[in-house]
């Protein structure tokens, strides 16, 4: 096993979505600058730029980049930047995910044709659009993830179509895995348990599914930063590098249940 | 001034990184303190943080100004 301390050492990986410090894609940005890795960020739009930059600063990263997934000379003009600095990538975090959140709510067969090609178009194509450009930058291979949700693979109370974009995202992930792996390119998706993040604040009912997993998770809790961080620098670093094409489950082992716990609660109590 | 008011009040101080004098039970996070829309809902996890509460969105929804957020915390823990 590689040192610990030197795992990311001369590792340079950009990480897109970031919010706030209680973004999943912050905890990983933290875990690989933990443990070396060098970082760049971008942002979408003013009111979070003020809330990455900080952030940003705090692990040393003076690349802070803005990026809309919709707009490709926005999505070219980042990985120029990053070519014009570094030369090279390393890794790369797509934490990026978008739908009406009135249609987060409610049932899925009440989706608009205008959101559900909008949720796609930024939760799911985004990643392939920015896998295409960061090939260009991989030449000594490297490592991309994306993040997922259980809601892509078995029905989840309002998710909706975020649960159909989750499961083309999962399944592009796949496709990417095979097209990128002759380059020594890996291609997986984290999909993490839910959390109290400002992303999860835009789907109905949230704190219930919080309660409902930490009451019938195998883990008996909820996953926190150090969890995601984790599995994050895993799937970014060496310790992963026969792994490829997966959807890696960090969600205190909920995706395995079937039932409710016996000793849960009963509903009422939540 | 009540515990909850002094609490309540910290937390914007903190988050929104504004003048404690401009924190008055009338000011609107928005209108008066500068907030954006991603501040108000991070204001709310931070109050249910604070708290150990559960702020659901239609109330959160209703939460503009200091005093909305202390009037909602302390009906919850009265």
């Amino acid at each position: 096993m590689p040192d610990a301390a030197a795992l990311m050492l001369g590792k340079r990986g950009l990480i897109m979505g970031v919010a706030n410090d209680r973004s999943i894609a912050w905890g990983i940005a933290k875990a690989v600058h933990d443990h070396g890795g060098q970082l760049a960020f971008t942002y979408q739009g003013n009111a979070l730029k003020k809330r990455v930059v900080p952030l940003a600063e705090s692990v040393g990263s003076d690349l802070v980049l803005p990026c809309d997934v919709t707009d490709p000379i926005s999505m070219d003009n980042v990985f120029a930047e990053i070519g014009k600095h570094w030369g090279k990538l390393d890794f790369l975090v797509h934490a990026i995910a978008y739908s009406d959140k009135e249609e987060l709510k409610g049932e899925y067969i009440d989706t608009s044709q205008e959101n559900f090609t909008q949720t796609m178009n930024i939760s799911c194509f985004s990643f392939t659009a920015l896998c295409q450009r960061a090939r260009k930058l991989m030449s000594e291979g490297g490592s991309l993830i994306t993040l997922t949700y259980f809601g892509a693979e078995r029905v989840m109370p309002h998710y909706n179509v975020m649960g159909v974009a989750k499961a083309a995202l999962e399944t592009s992930v796949r496709y990417l895995a095979e097209d990128l792996g002759k380059e020594n390119i890996r291609v997986n998706a984290l999909s993490a348990g839910p959390m109290k993040t400002l992303a999860a604040s835009g789907i109905g009912d949230f704190r219930y599914i919080l309660k409902w997993n930490e009451y019938n998770s195998p883990l008996r809790r909820n996953v926190n930063m150090s969890d995601i961080g984790g599995a994050g620098l895993y799937l970014l670093s060496s310790l992963s590098s026969g792994v490829t094409g997966e959807t890696h489950h960090v969600d205190c082992g909920y995706n395995i249940v079937g039932m409710k716990a016996v000793d849960a609660p009963d509903i009422s109590v939540v | 001034m009540s515990d909850v008011a002094d609490r309540v009040k910290k937390i914007v101080i903190e988050h929104l990184g504004v003048d404690e004098e401009k924190v008055v039970e009338s000011a609107n996070f928005i209108e008066d303190l500068g907030a954006d829309s991603l501040d108000t809902v991070e204001l709310v996890m931070a109050f249910e943080e604070e708290f150990g509460c559960e702020i659901p969105d239609d109330a959160a929804e209703n939460i503009s100004t200091i005093k909305n957020a202390i009037d909602f915390i302390e009906t919850q823990q009265g």
